[in-house]
């Protein structure tokens, strides 16, 4: 390996494009992932970020475009040549192979000694907590454990990228939201990429260093999950990505204006903006109450109040006649 | 339980009488003394004796079981072919043709299907001098039309099966012939086994193909029995039904218990 | 990939679609007793016009359809109310039940049917069970029958009936009959209602799976009908064997297959259906 490759991106992809019949799933997609980031392509369904994550395992082949992986240029090889492993939504386990077995296969692969791999396997079992369950068939284990078997299959072989698809999607709420800071802390003590795709913001938002959110085959932007929520660069981006009002400029063009960032009473506010509305809905969701008020200039607005206090019912009912106000710099200016 | 259920199971029971009481009777009769089979003169072992010392029927039952053993075998291998070109090769010229010469021989009339084989067998002795009708004709024929049969449990078998497997494997580094021979074959072997068995069983039992294929020379099971049970009952025929219905029902078993036991 | 599709494609071309041609061929030729084989390849109709033109033939047709037809009726009458208790059982009993089902068919046709033989004979037990039983006083024969023929096929097809029906019916869903109870409707109602049109590909499946080959039948019209019983598969092997002519028998085997082509159609795309929906 050349000290060159060391320092450049672990992923380079150029204009990369993947077409089934007359439809588009990946369209001339750019993009650079650094060394030990924790990347997520984030979209709904249908835009292109499984096509993208498969031709970076090797499943899909690209149209057109490069596509290079530390350096050298990986378009044309198959997957069982390529130094990345992936963790597959559904697991992919191996049903007639134990755990151990599941876990040593892609050691096996490779030619590695018997002795050896029963040691990389008791090592990485150790790090997912399954030292016990080395001789479980997959059908004997809960779904969490199969996720850990999954993840740990594809680490033993210290890939260069780990791809996971959908990693969590599988899993109750509960364990999943244990399972999202395990993940990160085994992708920062092992120093690894990992590249995810998921359509759960929040789980992105939550995990990624960096994410790319997607539409129609198109990356239509690049950022840090803070960049991205407080920094969007479109209206389709400030919409998928949480809660937005998006208001009609004065002078043209449009603003994004997240519902936490909007001051909400009784009395006019003593803020740069503020307009007037009426309470047309209300949603208690225990941490925070939402707000629909009708305004005059820019229709249904949404507001979001925390619930600090315990007390019965918001200060607010339906029907009210409100007041919203907000700072000038709250809201974000949207290029497109 | 309502009406209609007590009809049905009562059905059931009808049914199963009327499946296993001509059986359980031939069973009966492989151990009277009597050489009819209306009467019952007590019990005797004699029948079965006389089976073992019938070399004819020794030496029928002898070949039938190696055209059985090559014939399966080489369905399977054909079958598993056929069915896992049929279910990921969507597209390649004939595949229509092809689909439909698959499954033609399960449901082609055999008497249909053994003069279409002699008339070939004939034609290639013309032409070529051989093959001589016999052994291999017989295997030949046996093969064609079992085909079939593991190729639509392989196919079934292929059709459930998750694609994402084979995919993990050369994600970690499985060149395709490997992933097939890790993954996918000790996955769907089961199916291949099973119609293996299926192709075993119909070459071991098939009487009109192999009439047509068979010559002058080569007399199998079915060919001894069937030309033995025209001229009328014989009890030895009764012994040779009391050993077939033993070993299926063991084979029955032990597949079911086989099949239970879970990947 | 290209072996596994070739290997095969090329076996069953040469000894399946070529062999079908060649029946085709020689039954457009003549019959040559002299020679050997016996036959004069040429492009005549001759074997062809006979068959259409002799009652013999036109009655073997009629008497295949016919029993054929009615042995499967009779097989649908009594497997489907089989395979529907089979259906309602627990499920940890079905595999047993489809087992006991199932084991027949693993066993020697010839020895199934020579079985029958000895029940039907003069005197024998059927017989002996009639004339004890009252239920008639001179039963007479019934080997040799027609009846003999029907009981032979119904006994040796039934589990190809009892399979499929199952299938349909085991992946019924509760449910839908307690939502037809429901909505009002009575057992019988819910049955025709409901049951009877979701087990209709089972349904098609075992009676085409029956009559397919019951059409063609050799060996129970042979062993277990008389002189009297004609059926089209004991003409050709007739035909073939005993009278030595080849064309005939061969044009036989293809009117016997344009005459399946339809059944045969209808059944393949039937299994294609349901093995789309399982994909």
């Amino acid at each position: 390996m050349s000290i060159a490759s060391r320092d450049g991106p672990i992923v380079r992809i150029e204009g990369l494009t993947k077409r089934f019949g007359p439809i588009v799933a990946v369209d001339r997609v750019d993009l650079e992932i650094a060394r030990g980031e924790l990347f997520a392509l984030l979209g709904g369904s249908g835009c292109g970020k499984t096509t993208l994550l498969r031709m970076l395992a090797g499943f899909e082949t690209p149209d057109a475009g490069r596509l290079f992986i530390d350096g050298q240029d990986m378009t044309d090889v198959p997957p069982y040549r390529r130094p990345v492993n992936m963790m597959f939504q559904s697991y992919a386990l191996f049903p007639h192979m134990d755990v151990a077995a599941n876990v040593g296969y892609g050691l096996r692969r490779d030619g590695v000694k018997a002795p050896e791999i029963a040691a990389r396997v008791a090592e990485i079992l150790e790090l997912v907590h399954l030292q016990d369950h080395a001789r479980r068939k997959p059908s004997q284990l809960s779904g969490g454990q199969r996720q850990r078997v999954a993840l740990a299959r594809a680490l033993v072989k210290r890939p260069k990228i780990l791809l996971l698809d959908e990693p969590l999607a599988a899993l109750d709420r509960k364990l999943r939201e244990a399972t999202r800071f395990e993940m990160v802390r085994l992708q920062e003590q092992l120093g690894l990429t990992f590249v995810m795709v998921t359509h759960d913001q929040e789980e992105a938002m939550s995990m990624a260093t960096r994410l790319a959110v997607m539409n129609a085959g198109r990356i239509v932007q690049i950022g840090t999950p803070h960049a991205i929520y407080e920094h969007p660069v479109s209206r389709f981006v400030a919409d998928f990505i949480g809660i937005a009002n998006i208001l009609a400029l004065p002078e043209g063009g449009w603003m994004a204006l997240r519902p936490e960032k909007i001051t909400l009473a009784a009395a006019r506010p003593d803020l740069p903006q503020s307009v007037s509305g009426r309470i047309v809905d209300l949603a208690y969701e225990g941490d925070r109450s939402l707000y629909h008020v009708a305004t005059e200039p820019h229709g249904t607005m949404i507001v979001s109040t925390a619930n600090t206090s315990r007390a019965a019912g918001g200060a607010f009912s339906r029907g009210q006649q409100v007041w919203l106000g907000w700072a000038d710099e709250a809201g974000q200016r949207l290029e497109a | 339980m309502t009406g209609r259920a007590r009809f049905a199971f009562g059905m059931l029971a009808f049914g199963y009488a009327f499946l296993y009481l001509p059986i359980a009777l031939v069973i009966v009769y492989s151990f009277n003394e009597s050489r009819l089979v209306t009467v019952w003169s007590g019990f005797s072992l004699k029948w079965w004796r006389a089976l073992f010392a019938n070399e004819a029927m020794l030496e029928a039952a002898w070949l039938s079981l190696r055209i059985a053993l090559v014939s399966a075998t080489g369905a399977a291998l054909l079958g598993l072919a056929a069915g896992y070109a049929l279910v990921r090769a969507p597209r390649f010229p004939g595949r229509t043709l092809f689909g439909s010469l698959v499954v033609a021989p399960m449901v082609m009339p055999e008497v249909v299907m053994g003069i279409s084989m002699l008339l070939l067998f004939v034609g290639s002795e013309r032409l070529f001098g051989g093959p001589d009708r016999g052994f291999l004709t017989i295997a030949i024929a046996h093969t064609t039309f079992s085909v079939a049969f593991v190729a639509i449990v392989v196919q079934a078998r292929l059709t459930d099966f998750d694609r994402a497997l084979e995919e993990a494997a050369m994600d970690l580094g499985a060149t395709p012939w490997v992933t097939f021979r890790t993954i996918t074959l000790p996955l769907i072997a089961p199916a291949v086994g099973s119609g293996w068995l299926l192709a075993f069983t119909l070459s071991l039992d098939d009487l009109i193909l192999t009439q047509f294929v068979a010559g002058a020379q080569s007399q199998t099971l079915p060919m001894r029995v069937y030309s033995s049970v025209r001229l009328g009952v014989d009890p030895q025929i009764n012994v040779l039904a009391t050993i077939v219905v033993t070993i299926a029902a063991c084979a029955l078993v032990l597949s079911g218990w086989l099949t239970r036991r879970k990947v | 990939m290209r072996f596994v599709i070739g290997l095969p494609f090329l076996w069953l071309g040469l000894f399946f679609l070529l062999p079908c041609l060649l029946v085709l061929a020689i039954a457009l030729g003549t019959n040559a007793p002299d020679s050997v084989p016996p036959v004069e390849l040429g492009f005549s109709f001759k074997s062809f016009a006979l068959l259409f033109s002799d009652d013999l033939y036109l009655a073997a047709w009629l008497s295949s359809i016919r029993i054929a037809a009615t042995s499967t009726l009779v097989a649908l009458l009594l497997g489907y109310p089989m395979a529907y208790a089979i259906a309602r059982t627990a499920p940890n009993r079905r595999p047993l039940l489809l087992m006991l089902v199932v084991l027949p068919f693993w066993t020697s046709f010839l020895i199934r049917i020579y079985a029958w033989m000895g029940l039907l004979a003069d005197n024998g037990l059927i017989e002996q069970f009639l004339r004890w039983s009252g239920l008639a006083s001179n039963p007479g024969t019934i080997l040799g029958t027609e009846w003999a023929v029907h009981l032979g096929i119904v006994y040796a097809y039934l589990p190809f009936m009892v399979l499929p029906l199952y299938a349909t019916l085991e992946k019924l869903d509760d449910s839908l009959l307690e939502a037809a109870a429901d909505l009002g409707a009575r057992p019988l109602a819910a049955f025709l209602t409901v049951t009877l049109p979701l087990s209709l590909p089972g349904i098609v499946a075992g009676c085409l799976l029956v009559f397919i080959p019951a059409v063609g039948e050799f060996v129970i019209p042979d062993l277990l009908g008389g002189t009297g019983t004609l059926m089209i598969g004991k003409v050709l092997w007739d035909e073939f064997f005993t009278n030595g002519d080849w064309p005939l028998a061969s044009a036989v085997a293809v009117c016997l297959l344009v005459l399946l082509v339809g059944p045969i159609a209808i059944f393949q795309r039937n299994q294609a259906r349901s093995l789309e929906k399982r994909s």
